[in-house]
């Protein structure tokens, strides 16, 4: 049976306000953070009739209690989606929502179906980092991993020993400038339009209503941040305040096909054009965004010069800088992270790949002089994960 | 005074108040429409134990307002609660510390000064009704300018009618002027009469009640947004026009004629409320909520309130935990039940098992024919409650599938519970049971119908008469709540454990009662109409028989109470009782020479249903030529039942007079205003009069 792979849009993404842990969200569980995104991407397209979704995809790192039970399927019950729509849970840690978009998104290509949810929730004050988990003892006995692969901020620490010419004062710059350029973005109202109100369930202080990004610091300097203790190594170089915290949150999307968006009356903001996953040495799992995009680069027939508009994941300051470093690229280059980056708003785990594809399609809105641009992000157990977008957006399209 | 030191003169009484706090937060308001102070319900317990208002409550209310009103920077104030539950309405429990009418009467200025607030204070205000609201609850949804409604909240109500109170926190007032008297009088009176029916989220809509039904994944979410588009004005709140005209009038006088049809005047709430509501039309704000505390004052100090509230209790409590009860770990599995029989009451009790315990369900009688009529029964009825929606289609296949029939009794061998359902004759009963002893296993019940058969003697050859129990149900079967859990001699604990665990899956109040004839409801309602039919028999015409006893607000007069049971049955019953007590219980002849002549009433009832004495009854009996006036009738009744109740619990035939209550509230719909009979036989005197004591101390279902 001859196929043809069709196109697939991005029609549009949201998420809560993140949380710090215990923060705003102490008492709200993650299932609920994640049925408000979907019911807002409904809410916001009303020419898509519920029944017309698909699939629900939605990712958790650690998929226990109320971010377990099958959290696809149960998020779009819980949402009031009809039950012929089926869901899944998915996980590839902190590439988890990448991982379902780029997973729904070959469901579509392949033409499995037409329009999907793809997201993800990470509430780490419910579910810290490591919970439950199982580690085989093989890994320490065969020495198959380093020790340090299993604690993120060593790992980057591991980085900088790779590549000694980003400095601390280079990671602080980094730092201090995603804080300030968040709130630059949120002073130009770019980020709340994306943003889902969530009420939070407070026993002690009654309900309350988040609409903005609990773990946002503005007017930090690098000299708040030089006075930070290295947790991870005596005179060491990663912090806190140059790490993306430990956060809760959810985003969804909505992917379709380019037809069923042309027949359903919605306006893409984005076209995929590629992406790819790799795998690296776990212990610098920080540089997994370099192959990863090389590969994406590849399969699209690009160079990185194509690439006007970047939307890299800040887990570590030292993981964007070495990416900047590898391609040449300056460190305050003003196409990356624009409005800011997870060092900034937080980094819910499973969650951000889709905040980083909302910051992406807000710089193709904004700057039609792009035609390409990508979300990349590093991934535990040493992984990266690039998407290449194109700009529906773009003047040469016009032309 | 002002409400400040009213407040304090309130929380100083000391109570029981499981306090539910108000914590108020700010919200930014999306639109830039401002600051919401966002007030939430909590007394910090989870769902099971709801939101209620004592004076501590409503203290904590006013200074959340307060503090909301006195801000220049709050644009609006919005009242919602705890997850599930916005509030249940005051707190109840604080009522029976009330002694005099002025602390009464504080209460409802108390609750109307605080909520008032809302509308009166000079911001907007908003209530958000994400769950269970109830009188109060409701009323401080009501006294807000704009409500949103959650699709998921069941139990939107006022209740107050029910328990003998009225919504005297501005509900009386607020709701005929909101939605009209036609549907306040629909809600306050005749959903409260009828068994304390509720509002769904949709259905308060629906009423006018809110003014938009909003989801309940994001409820509060949306509400939020909504109330920032009404601030906005983005959105315009519009309200149906009320009929102000005759339709009020008349609203008011079907109300009145629902209450006569429900309590025949005897309770006086419905009556205050439909007051109150009629003066609504009228009345502005401070003159209706004036109104309001007047009555609420009356009522709270009435008896009838307090026998309300402690039949309230005993149906919400001392129903879910039989007194006398064995422990819950000794009962037994049932997986499946046997039916002996597949007449009507053994199709109704197949039915009833089937659908609560989903386990297999086999009848069997002493031809097929029978059989299969039995079970036809039972599929027949199943596929009914299919034609309503009330089970879906799945369900039905696997219910049907649980239901069989046999002509062959070893079908019971692996059934862990068989009932019986024959004809009420004592020697049969024990042959069946001697023959089902052949073929269960040792431990399996056996469980006996019986109206009125010594249940001791029933299980007395039996080789295993500890497994032997009896289980009373009501007709309907399906309808009427009581199960009583007869205990005989014999019967261990194992078995009557095994039988309350049944009852309570099969979602009957059971209460447990000694092996004694006629148990507790027939007993006494065999007494009570032996009483009337006797005075008849003297010469009391039937009308005014059944009209003397009308002001007591019993759920039906006697002669049709007659009908409903069946004449046969009635006739059956008080024969044993006679045999049993010939000094107490007499049996009318003229009964029997009615039954005799395969009368089912003595009453022929118009097209339009008015009953009339048949003709052909009149000339069947014999009357006497000493009528009872309905005075002498009704001492007559009453006292027969003082005595009769007094010596039931001198016999032990069930724990306490408490259980006499449940009994007469669940089993034969006697009215909460009377609470049960006995707090009625207390505070009328003639508990005393007869046995020289109360059946219950002051203050348990009194003024104290």
């Amino acid at each position: 049976m001859p196929r043809e792979i069709r196109d697939v849009v991005f029609v549009d993404g949201v998420r809560t306000p993140f949380g710090k842990a215990k923060g705003q969200y102490a008492e709200t569980r993650a299932d609920d953070l994640v049925i408000k995104c979907i019911r807002e991407l409904l809410r916001r397209n009303p020419s898509l009739p519920p029944e017309r979704v698909e699939e629900v995809a939605i990712a958790a790192t650690t998929q226990i209690g109320d971010q377990g039970l099958t959290i696809g399927r149960t998020a779009a019950l819980l949402a009031g989606l009809p039950n012929t729509t089926p869901g899944y849970a998915i996980d590839r840690m902190c590439a988890g929502a990448m991982t379902a978009v780029t997973t729904t998104a070959s469901g579509i290509a392949f033409g499995a179906y037409d329009v999907v949810v793809a997201g993800g929730v990470e509430h780490m004050g419910r579910h810290p980092m490591g919970e439950g988990v199982d580690p085989n003892p093989r890994i320490i006995s065969e020495k198959l991993v380093d020790t340090s692969a299993l604690v993120m901020g060593s790992t980057a620490e591991n980085l900088h020993d790779r590549f000694p010419t980003i400095t601390k004062a280079r990671t602080d710059a980094f730092a201090a400038a995603s804080q300030e350029r968040a709130a630059k973005a949120y002073a130009n109202d770019l980020i709340q339009p994306d943003l889902v109100p969530v009420a939070t369930r407070s026993a002690e202080l009654g309900w309350g209503l988040a609409t903005t990004d609990e773990p946002m610091r503005p007017g930090t300097t690098v000299e708040d941040l030089a006075k930070l203790k290295t947790p991870f190594r005596p005179h060491g170089r990663v912090t806190a305040g140059n790490s993306a915290g430990i956060n809760d949150g959810a985003t969804a999307c909505l992917l379709t096909s380019a037809e069923a968006a042309e027949e359903l009356g919605l306006k893409p903001k984005m076209k995929l054009v590629s992406y790819g996953f790799v795998g690296v040495e776990p212990e610098v799992m920080g540089i997994g965004p370099v192959p990863a995009t090389d590969k994406a680069l590849k399969l699209a027939g690009l160079t990185i010069d194509d690439i006007q508009a970047f939307e890299v994941n800040e887990a570590f300051a030292v993981q964007v800088l070495a990416f900047l470093e590898h391609y040449g690229i300056a460190d305050d280059d003003p196409r990356v992270n624009p409005y800011g980056g997870a060092i900034a708003y937080g980094h819910p785990l499973a969650s951000s790949g889709v905040r980083l594809m909302n910051q992406l399609a807000q710089q193709f809105e904004q700057r039609p002089e792009v035609r390409y641009g990508l979300t990349t992000m590093c991934v535990g157990l040493g992984m990266g994960g690039t998407v290449i977008w194109e700009n529906p957006n773009w003047e040469g399209n016009a032309a | 005074m002002n409400l400040q030191q009213l407040i304090d003169e309130a929380v100083a009484i000391e109570t029981d108040e499981v306090v539910t706090h108000a914590h108020s937060r700010d919200v930014v308001l999306p639109n830039n429409a401002g600051t919401l102070a966002l007030i939430t319900l909590d007394n910090g317990h989870d769902h099971t134990k709801p939101n209620t208002f004592g004076p501590k409550g409503l203290a904590e209310l006013n200074a959340a307002i307060d503090a909301a009103l006195a801000r220049d920077d709050v644009a609006a104030i919005a009242v919602t609660g705890k997850p599930f539950i916005l509030a249940a309405g005051a707190d109840l429990t604080g009522v029976p510390k009330l002694v005099d009418r002025e602390q009464a009467l504080n209460l409802g200025r108390i609750g109307h000064g605080v909520m008032r607030k809302l509308v009166d204070g000079g911001k907007p205000s908003f209530g958000f009704v994400n769950g269970v609201a109830l009188g109060g609850g409701l009323e401080v949804a009501l006294h807000a300018q704009y409500r949103t409604v959650s699709v998921a909240a069941g139990m939107i109500s006022t209740p107050e009618v029910f328990l003998g109170l009225l919504p005297g926190w501005g509900g009386n007032f607020l709701l005929p002027n909101l939605i009209g008297a036609d549907k306040a009088v629909k809600v306050v009176v005749e959903n409260a009469l009828n068994q304390n029916k509720m509002l769904s989220g949709p259905e308060a809509v629906k009423l006018g009640i809110g003014d938009v039904l909003l989801d309940s994944a994001d409820f509060l979410e949306q509400s939020i947004l909504w109330a920032s588009k009404v601030l906005t004005g983005e959105i315009t709140v519009e309200r149906p026009e009320i009929d102000r005209g005759d339709a009020w009038d008349a609203a008011v006088a079907r109300g009145k004629a629902f209450a006569d049809l429900k309590v025949s005047g005897a309770a006086p709430a419905p009556y205050r409320a439909l007051e109150l509501i009629a003066a609504a039309k009228d009345n502005d704000r401070d003159r209706g909520f004036a109104a309001e505390d007047e009555a609420l004052a009356d009522l709270i100090m009435s008896e009838e309130l307090r026998s309300g509230l402690y039949a309230f209790d005993l149906v919400n409590k001392r129903a879910k935990r039989p007194a006398g009860a064995p422990d819950k770990s000794l009962a037994r599995p049932v997986n499946k039940v046997g039916v002996v029989g597949a007449g009507l009451m053994a199709g109704q009790l197949a039915l009833l098992f089937v659908r609560r315990l989903e386990v297999p369900v086999v009848l069997t009688d002493l031809d097929q024919e029978r059989v299969d009529r039995g079970v036809g029964y039972v599929h027949g009825e199943i596929d009914k409650l299919l034609g309503k929606g009330r089970i879906r289609p799945d369900k039905a296949n696997q219910l049907k599938a649980l239901v069989t029939g046999s002509v062959d009794r070893t079908v019971f061998a692996d059934a862990d519970f068989v009932i019986e359902a024959v004809f009420e004759e004592l020697q049969l009963k024990k042959t069946i049971f001697a023959d089902l002893e052949k073929i269960v296993t040792p431990e399996a019940i056996l469980a006996t119908n019986t109206s009125s058969l010594p249940i001791t003697e029933m299980a007395a050859d039996l080789q295993h008469p500890e497994r032997v129990v009896g289980f009373h149900f009501f007709n309907p079967v399906a309808v009427l709540p009581l199960l009583e859990i007869i205990r005989a001699d014999q019967t261990d604990d194992a078995t009557l454990a095994t039988a309350f665990a049944v009852g309570k899956k099969l979602k009957k109040s059971c209460v447990l009662v000694k092996d004694a004839p006629a148990f507790v409801v027939n007993r006494l309602l065999t007494r009570f109409l032996g009483e009337v039919s006797a005075a008849v028999d003297e010469g009391t015409p039937i009308p005014e028989a059944d009209k003397a006893l009308s002001a007591l607000g019993l759920p039906m007069p006697p002669f049709v109470l007659l009908q409903l049971v069946g004449l046969p049955v009635a006739l059956h019953v008080a024969e044993t009782m006679n045999r049993a007590y010939p000094d107490r219980f007499a049996v009318s002849e003229n009964l029997a020479k009615v039954v005799a002549a395969g009368k089912s009433s003595f009453y022929v009832w118009s097209a339009d249903g008015k009953p009339s004495v048949d003709p052909e009854v009149e000339a069947l009996v014999t009357v006497g030529d000493k009528p009872s006036s309905a005075d002498e009738l009704r001492t007559r009744v009453l006292t027969a039942l003082a005595e009769e109740i007094r010596i039931m619990l001198d016999e032990g035939v069930v724990a306490e007079a408490q259980d006499i209550d449940l009994c007469l509230l669940l089993g034969a719909g006697w009215p909460f205003h009377l609470g049960g009979i006995t707090p009625y036989l207390d505070r009328s005197g003639i508990a005393e009069k007869v046995n020289g004591k109360r059946f219950l101390p002051k203050g348990v279902a009194s003024l104290a």
